[in-house]
């Protein structure tokens, strides 16, 4: 535990200093292609998201979601391929139901409706994905860390 | 009350005397008073042992997809099944998901006046023993070592009952017809409505405060006919989601998943706030779920056989004002 103390100084109380750490579940033929090509083209957004690659966005079970911000990310974005564009034909279309009630129940339960987010991101959009990340990484900072269910705030008492 | 007891009496014994079943789910009086237990009966067993009174609190439909294989043999007869309106709707639901086939089941609906809420009533007794317990149309008394109190039922049912839009069982083969607890059903139930018009921070307060009483017993999920996974999610240890403490954040975990997973298929029938042994309000959660589904995508789990579940399907143009735009 101590070790990993010093890893996560980050992790501060102080607002300021404060990086959040946001998981990106990104489709493999679309949001990922995008991520790619934002990298390739130089846009620059920020260091914050890790990138998990999925096949569809259609394969995001809300469990993922909850498990990430209990294991202590701070939010989570789902990206897939707009409407129509599926490589699946209509996986996104099943996934936009799900994610619909997921925000309207998490949002009644009090959990802020910034941490977990969805968008549509085209293999060609490389310029929005990056808007994309600021405009969540910018959203999450303002919240600050998520403190209230994570796993190692319950041990510690304290955010890390 | 007496009378409808007779008259499931009377049809069950005639289905079992025209060889229709060979199996029968009712209730019967239970070990404790103010409860009833489920009763599984066949041709042998004692059909005068089947009770209906306020107190039939359990969903029955949740043996049906454990106890009975959906590949049911052409030769074996179906299983005969008390139902209540929540019932049926859940019956509905297990059928549209394929858990039993609608020719392996035999229901004989009841039209339901609603379910007393025994922990109301026991709140009012305090700690007293009861010894006997009579019921009217109206009005449940409850006989004390010192006397009798009275309770009119209209003011001590579950809060499900008093917004339940369907008390007369949307699918069944025989329909005994009785008092049925009339009002206007709402929507958006006022629980929920009054939940959300709260601040944020005391919204997530009353949720912590509520599952934090939770001891992991997984009663809820046992009485709830939805939940049939042969694996739950709680249970799995490749990959293990949950660990098995009972601490406050698996704990909320373990909630906030088992209600996301209940969203488009929850009949609002508060079996499982019946079975929680702890008291946890869990309809103040889960009903948000049946109001969403019915405001967003026009459905109601139970109703009928016909319309695909909201999220086994889709629309082109489901609204999708909740997506991120880049700013």
């Amino acid at each position: 535990m101590k070790q990993s103390d010093n890893k996560t100084i980050r992790r501060s109380d102080d607002k300021t200093n404060y990086e959040p750490k946001i998981v990106a579940f990104l489709c493999n033929w679309c949001s990922y292609a995008g991520a790619d090509l934002a990298g390739v083209s130089r846009f620059q957004y920020p260091p914050n998201i890790r990138v998990i690659r999925v096949p569809c966005s259609g394969r995001i079970n809300p469990l993922y979601i909850i498990k990430a911000l209990q294991s202590g990310v701070d939010g989570v974005l789902v990206s897939g391929c707009h409407p129509g564009d599926c490589h699946y034909i209509s996986g996104n279309l099943f996934a936009r139901r799900k994610f619909a009630l997921m925000k309207k129940f998490l949002d009644y339960l009090g959990i802020e409706p910034e941490r977990v987010q969805f968008s549509w991101v085209s293999a060609a959009e490389g310029a929005r994905f990056a808007e994309i990340i600021k405009k969540v990484t910018n959203d999450i900072k303002k919240l600050g860390p998520l403190t209230y269910f994570r796993k190692d705030f319950e041990k510690t008492g304290k955010v890390l | 009350m007496r009378q409808i007891e007779y008259e499931i009496i009377n049809t069950v014994e005639k289905l079992f005397a025209d060889k229709k079943i060979d199996i029968f789910i009712g209730y019967k009086k239970g070990t404790l008073s103010l409860q009833t237990s489920p009763y599984f009966l066949s041709e042998q067993d004692d059909v005068r042992k089947l009770v209906w009174n306020s107190f039939c609190s359990n969903n029955l439909a949740v043996f049906i997809p454990r106890i009975i294989p959906n590949s049911k043999s052409k030769e074996s007869k179906p299983v005969g099944i008390l139902c209540k309106g929540c019932d049926s709707r859940s019956l509905v639901g297990l059928i549209k998901e394929k858990q039993i086939n609608r020719d392996n089941l035999f229901i004989i609906g009841i039209s339901c006046p609603g379910i007393v809420d025994r922990r109301k009533i026991l709140s009012r007794l305090d700690g007293k023993e009861i010894i006997g317990i009579d019921e009217d149309a109206d009005s449940i008394v409850v006989k004390l070592k010192d006397g009798e109190k009275r309770f009119e039922k209209e003011e001590y049912l579950c809060e499900s009952c008093l917004n339940c839009a369907h008390p007369t069982p949307s699918i069944y083969d025989v329909l005994i017809r009785g008092a049925v607890y009339s009002l206007q059903a709402i929507t958006p139930d006022p629980i929920t409505k009054d939940f959300s018009s709260k601040p944020r921070e005391e919204r997530w307060k009353i949720f912590e405060t509520e599952v934090s009483k939770c001891i992991r017993c997984y009663a809820c999920r046992d009485a709830c006919p939805n939940c049939y996974c042969k694996e739950c999610f709680a249970e799995q240890t490749k990959p293990q989601w949950l660990g098995v403490s009972k601490g406050l954040s698996e704990v909320i975990f373990y909630h906030i998943v088992r209600i996301l997973h209940q969203a488009g298929r929850c009949v609002d029938c508060g079996a499982c706030v019946r079975a929680c042994p702890m008291d946890i309000n869990l309809r103040l959660f889960t009903r948000v779920m049946v109001d969403e589904v019915k405001e967003r995508f026009g459905y109601e789990p139970g109703i009928s056989l016909k319309d695909t579940p909201p999220l086994a399907t889709f629309s082109a143009d489901d609204k999708q004002e909740f997506m991120t735009e880049p700013e």
